[in-house]
């Protein structure tokens, strides 16, 4: 839910990276995070078990600069992707402005992907949102494997409503700030609709 | 998507003022309010170099964790939240439904004044989000738009941001 205060000019946005376990949903904020001016980031928290998989979420703020005078900050999150964490991911979609699923390109991990992006449909609409309605950025990881399913067959079963889609390999940065840029938009877009713009 | 939360400025400098006397009343190292979302309204004390930022998205995965927890049990929540430490210790507590209270402190207050203070400190804040929602609700209803900063924004504002 974005918060808007007038007081110190500010305007906070929320986005929740989404997808099955080890598609790459950290290694996203790990690069924004590598990638970004010091002055432009707070510290990436990630609340991981020893072998760092995702426990409860990954947190990086991030700043994007002044909109009408306004200090817009982004609020990124990622939900840990292993199927018993359901209860976690359930909280982090709390008051969500954006949602992000990383897809993993690998023929193998396609099952996880379809049975990852229909927990997203539901847990969204436990909170009471609308996938086709929250602003929302597939992004296609992993394409640099030599056992990827082709984007247009991964498109075909994971794209809803066309909806932006990127095609990624997160740990070299590609396609990152451009699935970033893209839900950035569409959330800055859909507060301009809603206030009347 | 749901409606925006919206912070004014009167309302703003009320809460600013009833958390700066908590921390001076409760004899609190640091006294910071967020809301459950994880986004920061407000904070006052010593502690410097704390990361607010952090502490306001950690915060709120606290309670909402221990919130899931509670349901599991059969509870609606567990309305207040104490984490001791060595050295300092932690109080936190939900405001208004939507906003958590949090008040650091170490061997120079107690819980007991903490909770005392924290009592007095919420019902004053309660007023206040009271008096926020009231008046969100009577402009919505009024058909007034809010002066929001994103009525006229371009694409080329938001592409701007990313060059």
């Amino acid at each position: 839910m974005t918060f808007i205060n007038y007081a110190s000019r500010e305007i906070n946005c929320k986005i929740v990276y989404y997808g099955p376990g080890l598609g790459g949903k950290t290694t996203n904020l790990q690069y924004i995070y590598d990638s970004t001016a010091p002055q432009a980031k707070g510290k990436l928290i990630s609340l991981a078990t020893e072998t760092d998989r995702t426990l409860f979420f990954d947190f990086l703020p991030l700043d994007l600069g002044t909109v009408r005078g306004f200090k817009t900050r982004f609020h990124l999150y990622t939900v840990p992707g292993q199927v018993f964490y359901d209860a976690s991911r359930k909280l982090i979609l709390k008051g969500v402005d954006g949602v992000v699923f990383v897809a993993d390109s690998q023929q193998e991990r396609m099952d996880a992907n379809i049975e990852s992006l229909y927990n997203l449909e539901v847990n969204l609409h436990q909170q009471g949102y609308e996938l086709k309605k929250v602003p929302y950025v597939l992004q296609l990881n992993k394409r640099d494997l030599p056992n990827v399913v082709a984007a247009e067959e991964l498109k075909k079963e994971l794209n809803k409503n066309g909806e932006p889609t990127f095609e990624a390999i997160a740990n070299k940065g590609v396609g990152v700030f451009d699935t970033l840029r893209a839900v950035a938009k569409q959330v800055l877009l859909e507060l301009r609709k809603n206030s009347g713009g | 998507m749901t409606a925006p939360v919206v912070m004014y400025e009167q309302e703003y400098e009320q809460i600013k003022s009833v958390i700066g006397r908590l921390c001076q009343d409760a004899n609190a190292k640091f006294v910071f309010l967020g809301d459950k979302n994880g986004q920061q309204i407000g904070a006052h004390g010593e502690m410097i170099n704390l990361d607010i930022t952090s502490l306001a998205s950690l915060t709120a995965g606290n309670v909402a964790a221990t919130d899931g927890l509670a349901h599991l049990i059969g509870e609606r929540g567990f309305p207040v939240l104490s984490h001791e430490g060595e050295h300092d210790n932690m109080h936190i507590s939900i405001v208004a439904s939507r906003v958590i209270l949090v008040v650091i402190f170490d061997e120079r207050s107690s819980l007991g004044l903490v909770r005392l203070r924290v009592k007095r400190a919420t019902s004053e804040l309660n007023s206040i989000f009271d008096d926020i929602e009231t008046k969100i609700s009577r402009e919505r209803d009024m058909g007034l738009s809010l002066d929001s900063p994103f009525a006229e924004i371009t694409e080329a504002d938001i592409d701007a941001l990313f060059s």
